[in-house]
This record gives C-alpha cells, sequence and structure tokens, in this order.
C-alpha cells in the first residue's frame, strides 16, 4: 500500500485480549481519569492538588482515614459481590440497596428480641436474619423473572423503596428510641450485638466476613458444578437447557444468592458500624456497589481492591467538607472513573495501529463475532 | 471477459496459523466462479478479505483493474460487494424487513409498512416465503439464509460471495438457488460460490478454484475437469465416494415416537402426529424439506421442547415429560443442527464445553475437577482429529468442521444408548463429512439406535437402514434403504408422494 497521507490510526480487533492488556488498560483509564477530573478541580480555585491532598489524607494518607476507607469498602463488597453473582447470570441486580435495608432489617429484628443470648449465638442468628431478609428480597424479583418472564431491573429496583420505607417506618414507629425524642434512630444494640473489632483497630469483625464471602463467592463460581451451571446459562442459554440445566430454578437460586449477600452485608452495617437499626443507613451502597462489580469485570476477587478505592472515595467527601467543597465532587469522579473504564475496554478488545493513511476515512467494522460482553461495536 | 476483481499475493495470518498464503485469484464480470476447499482451507478467510471483515496483512485487490482498499464490509459494499456468511449476520429480534433493511438505509425515518411492501417484492424473486414481517428467530435455518441473499440483493452487489450457501438447502432449494445464481451470473455480475461439494461445483461453477492449506493449488474451466480431479485436487489424495454400510442386525426398538405433536417458535403446530421407532444397531434417516418440523421433533426428543400430544419412549420406558436431563441419563446424546448456538458455548473453551452434560463424572468433593476434565478433552482432541489453537481458547474461534468434531466427540463419547443428529455434516468438508459417517457408523455397528435427520439424499442413502420422510409434522413415509427410490423421496418430501393428506397451507410460518 503506498502511502497517500499521513499516519491515520486504526481500529485493529485482539482475537484473545490478554490479561497483561487487561490490567493494563483499566490502571491508565484510572490514572487518566483523575487527570481529567483534575482539569474540572483546577476550576474550582482551589487547585487539584490541594483537593486530591486532601481526599488523600481523608482516605489513605491517616490511619483514622485508613481505618474509614476500610469500613466503607466492607459494605460495598457485599453490595458488589451481589450484583457480581446475579450479572454471572446476566440478571441486573439493581436492587442490593434494599435487600441492604431489609438485611439490616431482618438482623435488627433478631438483635431486639433476644439482646441477652450470649454473643456468638446472637451474632450467627443475625448473620442468619441478615442472609435470609437479603434473600426474601431477592427472591421475589427471582421468581418473577424465572417464572412469568418479568424482567429483574424494575422489580428490583422498586423494592429498593419498599425495603427503605419499611426500616423509615420501623425507627420512626415499633422499633423508635424513646430517649432521642423523635429522631428517626432504634434503640442502642445489646453489647452482644455488637461485631468485635479487629485487635486496637477500628476495624469490625465483619471484614472477615466480606472476604471469606468474596472467597467463597469466588470458588462457588469458577470450581463448583453450579457455578459451572449458571455461567452456560449466562453465556448461552439454549445450550443450558439442552444440556439439561433448569433456567427457572438457577435463576431463583441465584437471586437468592445474590439477595443473601446484599443482606449479610446489611447485617455487618448495623452489627459492626450503625450499633442500631436508623434511617439512612446506607448513603447508596447498593448503588455503589454496582459500579464496583462493574469495573472489577464482575470478579468476586478483584472487585475487593475496587471496593476499597471506593469506600476511599467515599470517606474522602467528608474530608473535602472541611476544606469548604462540596461532597458531591466524590460523586463527578466516580462518574470519570466509571465513563473512563468503560471507554478503556474498547482498547481491551482492540488496539489503535498508526498506519499511512490511503482512501478511506472511516475506521474499519471488526468483524461481528457472536459474543456479547467482550465485543464492543462500532457504530459504523 | 474482463476481470471483475483481481486479489493479488492474499497473505493473511492468525495466531498460530497462516490461513491465506500468497493466493492470486481473478473473477470475470458474469461468471459463476467456485472456490473450493476442504474446512480450513482458506476459503472464508480470503472470501472476508474480499469483503472487507478482514484486512490482509500482504497483497492487493484491484476492482476493474484499479487497486482499492477494502477497510470495512461497508466499503465492500459500496464497491459493490456483498457476503452472504456461513454463520448468518441476522439480527435475530428484528423482522426480514428490518435486517434487509439494517445499514442499507440512508435516511433516518423508518415506516415499518413501506419497507415491507419494499423488500416484499425482492423477497418474492429471492424464493423467501416467509412474510417480511416474521422475526428471524422465527425462521428455520434455510429460510433464514435466503434473508442473507435477499440482504445482498437489496444492496445491488455486483460480485456476490456465498460462503457454503447449499449447506442448508434441500436438494430442490439448491437446485432452485443455482437458477438464481446463473441468471445474476448472466447479468452480468460476478457470482463467487464457495463449497465443498464437488456435484454443486461441478453443475453451477463456470470456472473452479482450489484451495488448500492456505495455499492457490489451481485454477480449471469446469468444462474440462471432472469431480475426481478436482477431489484429488482439494484434498491432496483420491477419496472413496462410496463408504458401504455394513450389514447390521436390528436388535429391539429403543426410541418409539407415537403421535407426537409440538408447537413452532411461533405456537403453530410444527410436529402434528409424527410416529416412528428406532431400533438399537440401525440408523433411521429422517428426510424432509428444512422447516417440515425436523428441528421441533428433534427438540422434543431431546426435551428441550414441551410436546403438546403423545408419547416418547426410550427402552420403553415413558419419557414424554422428562426433563432433558433425565433423558440425558437415560442414554440420549442428541447433536443438535445449531452447533454454537445449541450445542456448544462459544465464549467457553473446548474443556468447558466438553464437561457440559457430564458434570458429575469431573467431580473432586464439592468441587468441579478440571484436571480430569482437561485429561479427557485432550484425549477426544486427539481420538477425533480436532484441530485448535489451544484448549483455553473460547471454542468460537474455531472452525465449522472442528466445532462439529468436538461436538460429536462429547455426545459420542458419553456411550449413549440412542442418538439423535441434526444435520450433522452440514457445512463439513469431505474429510470431515466421511469421518462423522464413519463415527455414526460405528455407533451403529455398537448396538446404538441413530435417528438421523439430514437433507442430503445421498448421506441418508449411505447411511440410513431405513428412511422416513417428514412432511408438515408428519411422517409422510418410511422405505428402506435397499430397495430405496430417489423419485419416491424426494416427491414424499414435496408432500405428492405416498399417502400425505392435504393440510392447510403455512405450516412453517
Amino acid at each position: 500500500m503506498k502511502p497517500a497521507g499521513g499516519l491515520r490510526p486504526r481500529l485493529v480487533k485482539r482475537l484473545l485480549p490478554s490479561r497483561r492488556i487487561r490490567v493494563a488498560v483499566r490502571l491508565i483509564a484510572l490514572l487518566g481519569a483523575f487527570a481529567v477530573a483534575g482539569i474540572f478541580l483546577q476550576a474550582t480555585g482551589r487547585g487539584a492538588g490541594a483537593v486530591y491532598r486532601a481526599m488523600w489524607t481523608g482516605s489513605f494518607g491517616s490511619p483514622y482515614g485508613q481505618a474509614q476507607t476500610i469500613l466503607a469498602a466492607i459494605p460495598l463488597i457485599f453490595t458488589a459481590l451481589a450484583v457480581a453473582v446475579a450479572f454471572r447470570m446476566l440478571l441486573w441486580n439493581i436492587g442490593a440497596e434494599g435487600q441492604f435495608y431489609i438485611g439490616a432489617f431482618g438482623a435488627t429484628a433478631v438483635a431486639y428480641s433476644a439482646p441477652d443470648w450470649p454473643r456468638w449465638l446472637l451474632l450467627a442468628a443475625m448473620v442468619v436474619g441478615g442472609l435470609v431478609g437479603g434473600a426474601l428480597w431477592g427472591l421475589i424479583p427471582g421468581a418473577l423473572r424465572a417464572f412469568f418472564g418479568t424482567n429483574e431491573i424494575v422489580p428490583t429496583l422498586l423494592l429498593n423503596y419498599v425495603a427503605i420505607l419499611l426500616v423509615d417506618y420501623m425507627v420512626n414507629g415499633p422499633w423508635t428510641d424513646p430517649a432521642t425524642l423523635g429522631f428517626p434512630l432504634g434503640k442502642p444494640f445489646s453489647e452482644s450485638a455488637i461485631l468485635p473489632l479487629v485487635g486496637n483497630t477500628a476495624i469490625h469483625s465483619g471484614i472477615y466476613l466480606a472476604l471469606a464471602a468474596a472467597l467463597s463467592v469466588s470458588m462457588v463460581l469458577s470450581r463448583t458444578a453450579w457455578g459451572y451451571k449458571i455461567k452456560v446459562i449466562g453465556s448461552n442459554a439454549r445450550a443450558a437447557s439442552y444440556a439439561g440445566f433448569s433456567i427457572p430454578r438457577n435463576m431463583v437460586a441465584v437471586m437468592l444468592l445474590s439477595g443473601a449477600l446484599a443482606g449479610l452485608g446489611g447485617m455487618v452495617e448495623v452489627s459492626g458500624v450503625v450499633h442500631k437499626i436508623q434511617a439512612n443507613i446506607s448513603p447508596g451502597f447498593g448503588y455503589t456497589g454496582i459500579i464496583v462489580a462493574t469495573l472489577a469485570r464482575f470478579s468476586p476477587i478483584y472487585l475487593v481492591p475496587m471496593a476499597v478505592l471506593f469506600g476511599a472515595l467515599v470517606v474522602s467527601g467528608t474530608e473535602l467538607q472541611t476544606l469548604g467543597l462540596p461532597s458531591d465532587i466524590v460523586l463527578m469522579l466516580q462518574g470519570v472513573i466509571l465513563f473512563f473504564a468503560l471507554a478503556g475496554e474498547l482498547f481491551v478488545n482492540y488496539r489503535l495501529v498508526w498506519r499511512a493513511g490511503t482512501v478511506s476515512d472511516h475506521p474499519s467494522t471488526p468483524a461481528p463475532v457472536s459474543n456479547r460482553a467482550a465485543d464492543l461495536e462500532q457504530a459504523g | 471477459m474482463t476481470s471483475a476483481i483481481e486479489l493479488r499475493g492474499i497473505v493473511k495470518r492468525f495466531p498460530g496459523v497462516v490461513a491465506n498464503s500468497n493466493i492470486d485469484l481473478e473473477l470475470r464480470h458474469g461468471e459463476v466462479h467456485a472456490l473450493l476447499g476442504e474446512n480450513g482451507a482458506g476459503k472464508s478467510t480470503l472470501m472476508s478479505v474480499l469483503a472487507g471483515i478482514y484486512q490482509p496483512d500482504a497483497g492487493s485487490i484491484l476492482i476493474d483493474g484499479e487497486p482499492v482498499a477494502l477497510r470495512s464490509p461497508r466499503d465492500a459494499i459500496q464497491a459493490g460487494i456483498a457476503m452472504v456468511h456461513q454463520h448468518f449476520r441476522l439480527v435475530k429480534p428484528f423482522t426480514v424487513a428490518e435486517n434487509v433493511l439494517l445499514g442499507a438505509r440512508t435516511s433516518w425515518l423508518l415506516s415499518p409498512g413501506r419497507l415491507e411492501a419494499e423488500v416484499a417484492d425482492l423477497a418474492q424473486q429471492a424464493g423467501l416465503k416467509a412474510s417480511p414481517s416474521a422475526r428471524i428467530w422465527q425462521l428455520s435455518v434455510g429460510e433464514q439464509q435466503r434473508v442473507e441473499i435477499l440482504k445482498a440483493l437489496y444492496r445491488k452487489a455486483r460480485v456476490l460471495i456465498l460462503d457454503e450457501p447449499t449447506a442448508v438447502l434441500t436438494p430442490q432449494e439448491a437446485e432452485a438457488l443455482f437458477v438464481t445464481l446463473r441468471s445474476m451470473a448472466a447479468d452480468g455480475r460476478t457470482v463467487v460460490f464457495v463449497s465443498h461439494k464437488l456435484s454443486e461445483v461441478m453443475s453451477v461453477a463456470d470456472r473452479i478454484t482450489v484451495l488448500r492449506g492456505g495455499k492457490h493449488v489451481g485454477t480449471l474451466e469446469t468444462a474440462s475437469t471432472d469431480e475426481h480431479r478436482l477431489a484429488h485436487l482439494m484434498v491432496g489424495r483420491d477419496i472413496a465416494f462410496e463408504s458401504a454400510r455394513a450389514p447390521g442386525e436390528a436388535g429391539e426398538i429403543v426410541l418409539r415416537v407415537d403421535d407426537l405433536h409440538a408447537l413452532s417458535d411461533l405456537g403453530l403446530p410444527a410436529v402434528r402426529g409424527a410416529s416412528l421407532s428406532v431400533r438399537a444397531g440401525e440408523i433411521l434417516g429422517l428426510a424432509g424439506v428444512a422447516g417440515n418440523g425436523q428441528r421441533e421433533l428433534a427438540e422434543a426428543l431431546a426435551g428441550t421442547r414441551p410436546p403438546t400430544r403423545g408419547r416418547i419412549e426410550l427402552y420403553g420406558a415413558d419419557l414424554t415429560r422428562a426433563s432433558a436431563r433425565r433423558r440425558i441419563e437415560a442414554g440420549l446424546a442428541y447433536v443438535p443442527e445449531d452447533r454454537l448456538g445449541t450445542g456448544l458455548v462459544g465464549a467457553m473453551d473446548a474443556t468447558a464445553n466438553v464437561m457440559l452434560k457430564s458434570l458429575s463424572k469431573h467431580r473432586r468433593g464439592p468441587l468441579l475437577d478440571y484436571r480430569s476434565a482437561a485429561r479427557r478433552t485432550k484425549d477426544l482432541v486427539e481420538q477425533f482429529g480436532i484441530k485448535m489453537s489451544s484448549l483455553d481458547a473460547p471454542v468460537r474461534l474455531m472452525s465449522g468442521g472442528n466445532l462439529q468434531k468436538l461436538l460429536l466427540a462429547r455426545e459420542l463419547s458419553s456411550s449413549p444408548r440412542v442418538v439423535i443428529a441434526a444435520h450433522p455434516t452440514a457445512g463439513l468438508d469431505v474429510g470431515a463429512t466421511e469421518a462423522v459417517h464413519e463415527l455414526l457408523l460405528e455407533q451403529r455397528a455398537s448396538g446404538v439406535g441413530i435417528l438421523l435427520i439430514s437433507e442430503d439424499l445421498d448421506e441418508l442413502l449411505m447411511l440410513s437402514d431405513r428412511i422416513a420422510v417428514m412432511y408438515e409434522g408428519e411422517i409422510a413415509g418410511e422405505v428402506s434403504a435397499d430397495d430405496a427410490d430417489l423419485e419416491r423421496i424426494g416427491l414424499m418430501m414435496g408432500g405428492t408422494g405416498a399417502d400425505a393428506p392435504p393440510m392447510a397451507a403455512g405450516g412453517g410460518g
């Protein structure tokens, strides 16, 4: 081919993107997101450097910040796990928020009804309460989808409001603490309903539950027959029913597990952090969990560091307020990171080639291979 | 005649394989040019280069003597080159009309009614019976292919490439297609006919180019060659044209289907009172034109489509309402016609696909034993001569023939008692077809009962002990293979033979 113009960029499909490429692209996307967000921060007049420094101090840069970051990461691990499990079957669980609330509700019900049980027994019962509550909240959309073909997105989303309002009602009514004179707060938990701390830190032992959950989910998904089945169902439902896997039954099971994981997150939060039930126990952990899971490519292992990163973002918002900046800057950062990560996917599956320009003035459309998630089709 | 297209020194490499190695090809105006070769010979790759899907690593393309760069399918379409792929590129939830117009339209305003009217005309010319408002997933494979051809016609292609177009067609449909292709060539268009079927190539092409192992091994005038010479060029050896079926002894009835009814995806009756029986150690061939309920029958037998009436017995046990799982456990193997869509999971690797139906055999405690599954896969790959770049690569990257071998390897290695094989050699080259035939005959010899659904009458005659013909959801008749009369089978397939009662039109949708 004779060069007729300068060098022109073209996208060439990678047949099998390597792991190194995946990791590199995502790291670059993350750095790019902070760089671009920096431009906006500069425009606030405080200087991007100062803002980032404050965020660093508020999250990783101080012992207090570190503890807060981990404490915020723990519920995110649970909600992101819930989203990741459901997505194995290509189900979008937008309802981790509500399942989280219901898990907190279930755990609280146990804590209030048997406050004098020994700590190990009460905590175990609260774990069950959280799991059952969340699972029930996952069961409703799961069964609707499995047996009536109802799309799961809307029911999971709407059930969030039901759960939040239910908790609101309880803390304003039956469970309200008379000592707070009408604030929407429940009575403090008994001593044995509170998760012990890890050593001398401010971090509660829910972190063990979170890490154990991530490891078990990873193990179940990648190594068990059931995990294999739901992966097949997610990849090719026809092949799954051809192989004799029951799609409705597994769909319900996946949503039960998904809801239970988020519910466990709610239990850990009330028992480890709040030590009572109250309104607004979650600043949107269920929704941030969706971003965390997506950025971790729905991997139960990778979502742990991603949850820590987003935990840091959540807590650094508080630090920004002390600077007189709106904590919503953090939301902007979350958004920019998501955009960059999604755009980065293009470069995981395609590589940019600079080639001597010839006649055509649009990039090549790659061969459409039937592969749902990995392919970001070029809009011709 | 001038050259319409010239490909010069085309090289295309994929990781680990050179698919095209310095290939020259000259296509003329007004000719049907066949591209002949086995699976993996590089035919599809070469045509994908011409259709702008792949960029060659070296070489040039000339259209009417002018060098061009085809960087995208859109470039190729603008240059008048359209391709009908082996794996269809249709949007399944969309209607026929929407698929035809997809990407061919510059206006952003679409009126469904007008589009459908527009397409209906062309569809009639192309012999597509389905309504333009039918959705793709509702159509049989044969009908879907006609939508693909219709798409190319709509784009006013001057060069039409068809990749294995007859693989899914009945002999009659293929004949009709050849007539269309000849008339397109007579209009001055260039038709490239990619195939590995010698008789088809001989009957439709003006000139034939043979590829082998990614290299050009010869271009011949059809008039001055014959099937034996082509076969020799194609495989580099002489192949046996007839494989004799050893006389076998049929045993007890292993699969009995009685007055079975099932609905199509559209909810219309597709299987309407089909009855048949397969004995141990015999092959029952099921002939019929595509869309006469064969797919629905196979799915009802496999347990993925609920029968509305009737009875299915496996070894005397009633399995009419049994789950697919129970049927698999009872020894029923099913090779579906849609390999990548149903039989295999394209995004997963070969090992994961091999385990699909035998999860319980690859267990270590509560966990799956991937190591033993990988060992079994390696054995199967060797035993069945499957070619793949690596065991860990997603199987969607494999060629059609190797996909089919993998699918058969899994199904036949499960020591089944009854095998339902739907179009097991569709789209396969001569060598792979022969291998599949031998596998089926081996199974027959070991006492397995086989229901072989095929549209290739030669194949059915070669392999079957008996041949039943399916027409409009019923078994129109049955003949013994020994005194089979092609004309009678053909008539039954057309619905005029035997005692097929006249049914209302519009069975397949």
